[in-house]
């Protein structure tokens, strides 16, 4: 598709399932009772409570699909994102931490500030075991120990919990979701975010040249190490500051890229902006979702988007492997 | 930016002095000096193992030397900048990888990649991409996804990626390997009428008959040290590739031309 037609379409997606999520949850609100300043109840339900939840669904839903798809472009691989690699858990290990040790009574920063460091620390540990090459096998290889490690220390810090509320709190917090969140998780997340993706997207004709393979890359002029540090940085903040506002929502780096590559040409470069896009279309739409599922407790995003994407992407493999074959 | 196209005669050699190269320990490169000339053909052979990927990803700068060092021109390699050293030499790497089913004008495009800037590719990043797809007659091919192309027609769109920065120097590992003897012709002829425009052209090959016919210069590489340099009937004496190679072997003139006619192990 071309590049004039796919960025409108996605931005108007993007207004569209905006929109929806506004109206959409256990009080339906059509536009037209949207009365800003007027009396209508309802608008404070918008405002108050549908607003920064569908913001905060923009920013995260965009660091997850840019950090998946710059992560693919990378590695060469459409199985890589945050979540395989190990880069969520370590951000969500942060939290946990800074929530264990309470940390987050001191300052609303120290949450965001720990799931960074874990992200970041996570991109390091990544990079540097998989010997600073780019062969998938030792990225999987790292990644998988990176999700042991932070599954192990979160378990810890659950087994050691003081009381059974820290617990409930960590847990509740694990599973991913954007229920209740204000313009205070708005303002957490923003700066980070819009740093990670734009440091993230500056990667985007390193990756274009990455398609030929590292030798490939550096006879094109292209300096390794200056996209590896903008990478780390970029999905450790990006990734970080979204599960640390969010918990850890799984999926969106993976399938986002997924379907928007056939679209651009499967040019990496030009799959970052369109991911970011998508993954924002994507946490809209599923958030949406999960607020019309009508049950006693709302269902959590995380573990609605696990439900949902999983069989979806495995949809998506399988036709993929028939189209080939 | 204007792609000017440089005269035969500014072109710049590429040379190494006393080139000393080590990779995990092991001295894969030791006392190499050469100087090479634009417009010509040089061929590297030697055997498995004789160090000729190693020389020539040296020669493209790619890979740091321990000591001795590669030149363009008068300037050192490693104090170029490396997109300006990528906008003069070209390299294919041996066994390229092409990691996502992009079009063959996306991929010829990425050679523009030391020319582009902060807002894309521009005009001449274009006619440039264009005129490399003719040179290698792979312009019916431009929308074609690259994992659907035949070996031939991936040789010639990877030569075409190579030409797009429109460089002094192509360096090529083993670019004829794995390609039917038809091909390999094809692509010999290609580079033949490249270096008429004026780049040189460094190739590492292991068919010794396809360097005699296409070599201006031919460079016999063992143990890490050279062994024969000059004419391809020089470098490829059968002193030489009794020594080098361990096989009898002489030239042979045909009616097809020239051929390297083994006749067994040493």
């Amino acid at each position: 598709m071309r590049p004039a037609v796919l960025y409108p379409s996605l931005v108007g997606l993007l207004v569209l399932l905006f929109g929806l999520s506004l109206m959409a949850g256990p009080v339906w609100v059509p536009f037209s009772a949207w009365s800003p300043g007027g009396s209508d109840p309802r608008w404070a339900i918008i405002l108050e409570l549908r607003l920064p939840r569908a913001l905060l669904a923009v920013l995260v839903g965009a660091a997850l699909g840019l950090s998946g798809a710059a992560l693919q472009g990378y590695t060469r691989n459409p199985l890589a994102d945050p979540g395989v690699l190990g880069v969520s858990s370590m951000a969500a290990l942060g939290a946990v931490l800074a929530l264990y040790y309470g940390a987050t009574v001191l300052s609303p920063w120290m949450q965001p500030a720990s799931a960074m460091a874990g992200a970041l620390i996570g991109v390091g540990i990544l990079l540097a075991l998989s010997g600073g090459g780019s062969s998938l096998v030792g990225f999987v290889l790292a990644g998988t120990v990176l999700n042991i490690i932070a599954g192990a220390g979160v378990s810890l810090a659950l087994s050691l919990a003081p009381n059974p509320w820290a617990v409930a709190e960590i847990v509740n917090w694990l599973m991913g979701s954007l229920a209740d969140r204000s313009f205070e998780e708005v303002r957490l997340a923003l700066p980070f975010i819009a740093l990670g993706c734009g440091l993230l997207l500056a990667t985007g004709p390193a990756l274009d040249a990455l398609t030929l393979g590292e030798t490939g890359a550096r006879s094109l002029g292209i300096s390794l190490n200056r996209t590896r540090a903008l990478l780390a940085g970029g999905v450790g903040l990006a990734a970080g500051a979204a599960v640390a506002v969010t918990g850890v929502i799984g999926f969106v780096g993976l399938v986002t890229p997924h379907l928007i590559r056939p679209l651009v040409g499967a040019r990496p470069g030009a799959l970052l902006i369109a991911s970011a896009l998508g993954g924002a279309c994507l946490v809209l739409a599923a958030d949406s979702l999960v607020r019309l599922i009508p049950a006693a407790v709302e269902v959590r995003l995380g573990v609605a988007m696990a439900v949902i994407g999983a069989p979806f992407f495995l949809v998506v493999l399988l036709r993929d492997r028939s189209r080939m074959s | 930016m204007t792609a000017m196209v440089t005269p035969t005669s500014k072109r710049s050699s590429l040379s190494v002095e006393d080139l000393r190269v080590v990779l995990g320990g092991r001295v894969i490169l030791d006392g190499i000096s050469l100087s090479l000339q634009p417009g010509q053909i040089t061929v590297i052979v030697g055997p498995n193992g004789a160090g000729k990927s190693t020389l020539a990803l040296t020669l493209a700068g790619l890979l740091k030397p321990a000591s001795g060092q590669a030149f363009l021109g008068e300037q050192p390699l490693k104090a170029l900048q490396p997109r300006e050293r990528a906008r003069r030499i070209a390299f294919l790497p041996q066994t390229p990888e092409i990691a996502w089913p992009i079009t063959v004008r996306t991929l010829v495009g990425l050679g523009r990649t030391p020319f582009i800037g902060s807002t894309g590719p521009g005009l001449a990043d274009v006619t440039a991409t264009l005129r490399a797809m003719e040179k290698t007659g792979i312009v019916h091919l431009s929308e074609r996804l690259v994992p659907t192309l035949s070996g031939g027609e991936r040789a010639r769109v990877l030569m075409a990626r190579a030409l797009a920065g429109e460089p002094d120097w192509l360096i090529a590992d083993e670019p004829l390997t794995g390609l039917d003897p038809a091909h390999q012709l094809d692509a010999a002829g290609l580079l033949r009428t490249l270096t008429r425009d004026g780049p040189g052209v460094i190739l590492t090959l292991h068919d010794l008959t396809l360097a005699l016919r296409l070599a201006d210069r031919v460079i016999v590489l063992a143990g890490g040290a050279i062994m024969g340099d000059g004419r391809p009937g020089e470098a490829l004496a059968p002193d030489i590739l009794s020594r080098v190679f361990g096989i009898t072997a002489r030239i042979e003139e045909t009616s097809a031309g020239l051929l390297v006619d083994v006749h067994g192990r040493n």
